[in-house]
């Protein structure tokens, strides 16, 4: 049984939002809406859903960046060796903590300070933490920007962001965020915005970092393929919740929820010869799911490390 | 090894800022404006330092033609007249003949010893433009090209000081508004509302009632004033851009301190937009320095405006071109510097917005 | 007369900088025949958009054809004056933008800024017919009626976007550029505007020129398609032709380097470098810095590029043809 890196129990994030000028009313959306998952140490899990399903949200809640509603975090503790709810840490074990979670954002324009040179900008976790000497600090930078395939180093630490193409800037984003050697990285889509040949590049990257640094990934995305090379497991968001969870393969192979069906069907297939069938949505495997495991929120457990969600999205989908 | 590669690095370092400068000077001089601002604003410089050199180096002398106490006389004898009550006559044609050349009209001079058909010695002041005064001389014996000179020392002293007073209060006022939010920026906003509400020529008055002014004193004022007004909302709405980008928040996660991001991500990428706002309020500063010492508001040696202010008490305001070079000048120079400043800004507009860019 | 709905030849264009002239599109020719789906892939840089923004003459200031011609159904596009090539904008060859989305003027009604195309070139139809023109339109793109009434933010992503086909197509246009028109909607949503699309042009018997970056996209969508790359057409040929024979590098790797849902997982192969510097004189093969396996040839520069015919009506640029 492996151990768990992160266990997250019943996540919300609401947001208020008023009804308009003279209107008292408040109404509610729930971004996230009710999310439970876990990811063991070493494994990759992948947040797949379209826009406005609550994915970036989650990871901002994960992050700590935004403040969640309700719900609980917990984290490995590798002193305790037990899980840790992070959830009220503030000041100073707020910042101690901070070391083990990062995050890879999208844009690879707007994720570093067009202001900072290179070395500055990988250099600022060190030195916001405090690790080591000035020595120390430079010889860590000079070596993971060797890690990331920025060599010849002196080349690229005194330029700065913008003198650089955008796979290189999302190498400099992962040698910025890998220099703690974090437990745990959230990946807000970091390759959508880079071109196809590049992509692989760097997602091969992540990859061999994740197995050598023993790190796990969440791995955001829209795009279901670039899930299924990065990720162990994915997880189906829409509307706020999460409703099928189960290993890639299996997942790809064998989907259960209507809504997963349909988002597998409409991906386009680089084969002409492909006859791609839209999935038809229809409800009645669902519903012979619900008969046979129950309806408990927020997930059912199917059998094979696959969950289904049995909330009703009748029309919705 | 370490040392050759830091070595590289600085190499390459001053090759980065020497290619980045050469390309915002490229870019800078594809706005027209904003070379001939730029030329303007360095001629001034040039002035400005050119007197003290000329002191040092003895070409003038100190007491010819220092702007405030030089003093040189032009001694000439004119024949004292009366002039007629109507005209045309045998020796006028109209009233604008007479007094003619040397001579001068008996009315003007208080001496009750001397009667029509003398010779009175006067000093010529002021006097026009000539080979000594390049540019003539003011009603007390000042050299005005020297003058001149002095008023744009002061106009750049004061220019820039107020300017960055103004730049440096509203850049960080702004920035504190946008990243706190809240109570904080409620509170500031209002205060730059008032500030914008208060008219601020009649403030300047009547703060000149209170306190007398001089250079110092009337740019630290000016920037405040200035930098506590509109700007203020405008960097504001800078910062917030850049606080929600996703650096910033990187550096948040990383585990950032709120005043380090403020300090070291925010206020740097605002500098530029704050930068521009400087060079334009340059302008307004010495436009406002000039209106106040025309009216005799401000305690100051020399300036522009002063020289403006001095030809109106003595009278020769409205004497159209006949004493040119008390008026156009000064009142030229304070257009042009405030005008070159304002282009100036113009050019390095295109320089930080690439959008504005015709390539 | 001919076959051929559009004829490109030689085009050549260049874009004017600070830095330097940058050869955007470089010798580039196609054909498309009638009712044809032309695909035109390749990543950002290599001039996809550059050549759809000439073929309507829609080139930015900067931007100067140096060479070239550009036959739509037999007349020439280039050096016609603006107001001739206003006749010939959206009545014969219209184009849906990349972004099209965030094209719609926010403070007019969609029905009034489609009216408003539909009036520049068909000036005696009555508002009546052009509103019967737009429901007929709208009904192709699954939209509704009253979407005419609504304001563009009222809109979601994908109506807005269908809405933009709807404006392409009021025209009745005989060629249709779509660059890249489902960036930025979700897969879902992109699927059902792939199939209107589609629809539609079986329907109007439409020729469509496809620019994407996207592979799997231009699999599905068209019948012929171009690789471009650094400006200048790498290999072409009828897409099942070139996804099962690829010749070239470039396309070899485009190919292998996209991951897919839908069979076993495979290795993927990636791409090192970026792109090249098209400012300036260039020679030889752009393609062989990153190269997997250049040949001396392709390492000196010395190859006069041109395309070779492989089989019927497959292309490929000659370093490759005579590599592997």
């Amino acid at each position: 049984m492996k151990k768990n890196l992160i266990e997250v129990n019943n996540l919300e994030k609401y947001f208020e939002v008023s009804g308009g000028l003279f209107s008292r009313k408040k109404s509610i959306v729930k971004a996230v809406d009710n999310i439970s998952f876990n990811i063991p140490l070493g494994e990759s899990l992948g947040l797949v859903g379209q826009s406005g399903c609550g994915k970036t949200t989650t990871a901002r809640a994960l992050s700590l960046l935004d403040p969640k509603t309700a719900g609980e975090v917990k984290f490995y503790n590798n002193k305790t060796d037990s899980m840790e709810s992070i959830d009220n840490l503030e000041g100073d074990e707020l910042k101690e903590f901070r070391r083990n979670i990062q995050m890879i954002f999208q844009d690879p324009y707007e994720s570093l300070n067009p202001r900072w040179t290179i070395k500055d900008i990988i250099l600022e976790p060190l030195n916001i933490h405090n690790i080591g000497n000035l020595d120390d600090r430079e010889e860590a930078v000079a070596e993971i920007l060797k890690t990331v395939g920025l060599t010849p180093s002196e080349n690229y630490l005194p330029r700065y962001p913008h003198e650089l193409s955008g796979g290189q800037r999302q190498r400099v984003s992962i040698a910025r965020t890998l220099i703690m050697k974090p437990k745990f990285v959230v990946c807000d889509e970091p390759t959508s915005m880079l071109d196809v040949s590049i992509r692989i590049s760097i997602m091969d990257l992540m990859l061999k970092l994740a197995e050598d640094l023993e790190v796990s990934y969440l791995y955001i995305t829209h795009d279901l393929a670039v899930a299924r090379y990065m990720c162990n497991r994915i997880a189906v968001m829409f509307n706020g919740k999460i409703v099928e969870l189960a290993e890639t393969e299996e997942l790809l192979s064998n989907p259960i929820h209507p809504y997963t069906k349909r988002l597998i069907s409409s991906i386009p297939v680089p084969d002409p010869s492909y006859e791609r069938i839209v999935y038809d949505i229809n409800y009645d495997e669902l519903d012979e799911i619900i008969a046979k495991h129950g309806a408990e929120e927020p997930m059912v457990d199917v059998g094979n490390k696959h969950f289904v969600a049995t909330h009703d999205v009748k029309g919705l989908i | 090894m370490d040392n050759k590669n830091t070595k590289n690095e600085k190499n390459i370092r001053k090759e980065i800022r020497k290619a980045s400068i050469n390309k915002n000077w490229t870019l800078f001089k594809q706005s027209k404006l904003g070379v001939i601002g730029l030329g303007i604003v360095v001629f001034f410089a040039f002035l400005a330092i050119l007197q003290p050199l000329l002191f040092l180096t003895g070409v003038w002398e100190e007491s010819v033609y220092d702007p405030v106490v030089g003093y040189e006389s032009e001694k000439v004898t004119l024949l004292v007249v009366k002039c007629p009550q109507e005209y045309p006559t045998e020796q006028y044609e109209t009233k604008n003949d007479c007094p003619a050349k040397g001579e001068v009209n008996s009315v003007v001079i208080f001496n009750p010893s001397v009667k029509v058909g003398d010779y009175y010695e006067t000093s010529l002041q002021p006097a026009p433009p000539s080979s000594k005064h390049i540019l003539g001389t003011d009603s007390l014996g000042r050299d005005i090209f020297s003058q001149l000179m002095e008023g744009s020392q002061v106009a750049f002293i004061l220019g820039l000081l107020s300017a960055t007073v103004g730049v440096a209060l509203s850049t960080i006022l702004g920035s504190i508004a946008a990243f706190f939010g809240g109570r904080v920026d409620a509170y500031l906003m209002r205060q730059s509302d008032l500030v914008l509400m208060l008219p601020f020529l009649p403030l300047l008055f009547i703060i000149s009632a209170f306190v007398e002014l001089q250079v110092w004193h009337l740019a630290v004022v000016l920037g405040v004033l200035g930098g506590l007004g509109g700007s203020v909302i405008t960097i504001k709405s800078a910062a917030l851009q850049v606080k929600v980008k996703p650096f910033v928040d990187s550096a948040r996660i990383t585990g950032g301190s709120r005043m380090r991001i403020l300090f070291s991500h925010i206020l740097p990428n605002v500098a530029p937009l704050a930068l521009l706002f400087m060079v334009f309020s340059v302008t307004g500063a010495i436009a406002s320095e000039s209106v106040l010492s025309f009216l005799g508001l401000l305690n100051i040696d020399m300036s522009w405006g002063l020289m403006i202010y001095l030809s109106q008490t003595d009278g020769y305001i409205f004497s159209g071109m006949k004493y040119w070079w008390l008026i156009l000048p000064a009142g030229l120079s304070v257009t042009f510097l405030a005008g070159g400043f304002y282009l100036v800004g113009r050019g390095l507009d295109e320089v930080f917005n690439p959008r504005l860019r015709q390539r | 007369m001919n076959e051929n709905i559009l004829s490109v030849k030689n085009l050549n264009m260049h874009y004017e900088t600070i830095s330097g002239n940058v050869s955007a599109v470089r010798n580039v020719s196609f054909d498309i025949k009638k009712g044809e789906s032309f695909g035109l892939v390749g990543e950002s840089g290599c001039g996809k958009t550059s050549v759809a923004m000439s073929l309507v003459q829609l080139q930015a200031d900067n931007a100067v054809i140096s060479e070239g011609s550009i036959k739509l159904d037999g007349k020439e596009l280039i050096g016609l004056s603006e107001s001739e090539l206003r006749t010939v904008r959206w009545d014969g060859i219209s184009i849906v933008f990349q972004g099209a989305m965030n094209a719609w003027n926010p403070v007019i009604k969609i029905g009034e800024q489609i009216r408003e195309a539909i009036r520049e070139h068909y000036p005696e139809n009555t508002k009546a017919q052009n509103i019967e023109k737009i429901t007929e339109l709208f009904s192709m793109v699954g939209l509704d009626q009253n979407i005419m009434d609504r304001f563009p933010h009222e809109l979601s992503g994908g109506m807005k976007q269908r809405a933009v086909i709807a404006l392409a197509l009021s025209c009745d246009p005989k060629l249709v550029i779509a660059d890249e028109p489902t960036t930025a909607l979700d897969v879902v949503i992109q699927d059902q505007i792939l199939n209107e699309i589609k629809k539609v042009q079986d329907l109007l018997g439409l020729s469509l020129i496809y620019i994407s970056h996207d592979i799997a996209v231009i699999a599905e969508m068209t019948t012929t398609m171009a690789v471009m790359y650094a400006g200048s057409i790498v290999e072409m040929g009828p897409t099942d032709e070139v996804f099962k024979n690829p010749k070239h590098a470039y396309t070899r790797l485009l190919l292998e380097s996209t991951p897919s849902v839908v069979g076993d997982k495979k290795k993927l192969r990636s791409l090192d470098g970026e792109p090249p510097s098209l400012i300036g004189d260039i020679k030889g093969c752009t393609f062989s810095p990153r190269c997997p396996e250049p040949t001396d040839d392709c390492k000196n520069q010395t190859l006069e590029m041109k395309l070779i015919e492989i089989s019927n009506g497959h292309f490929a640029d000659i370093c490759c043809v005579n590599c592997k």
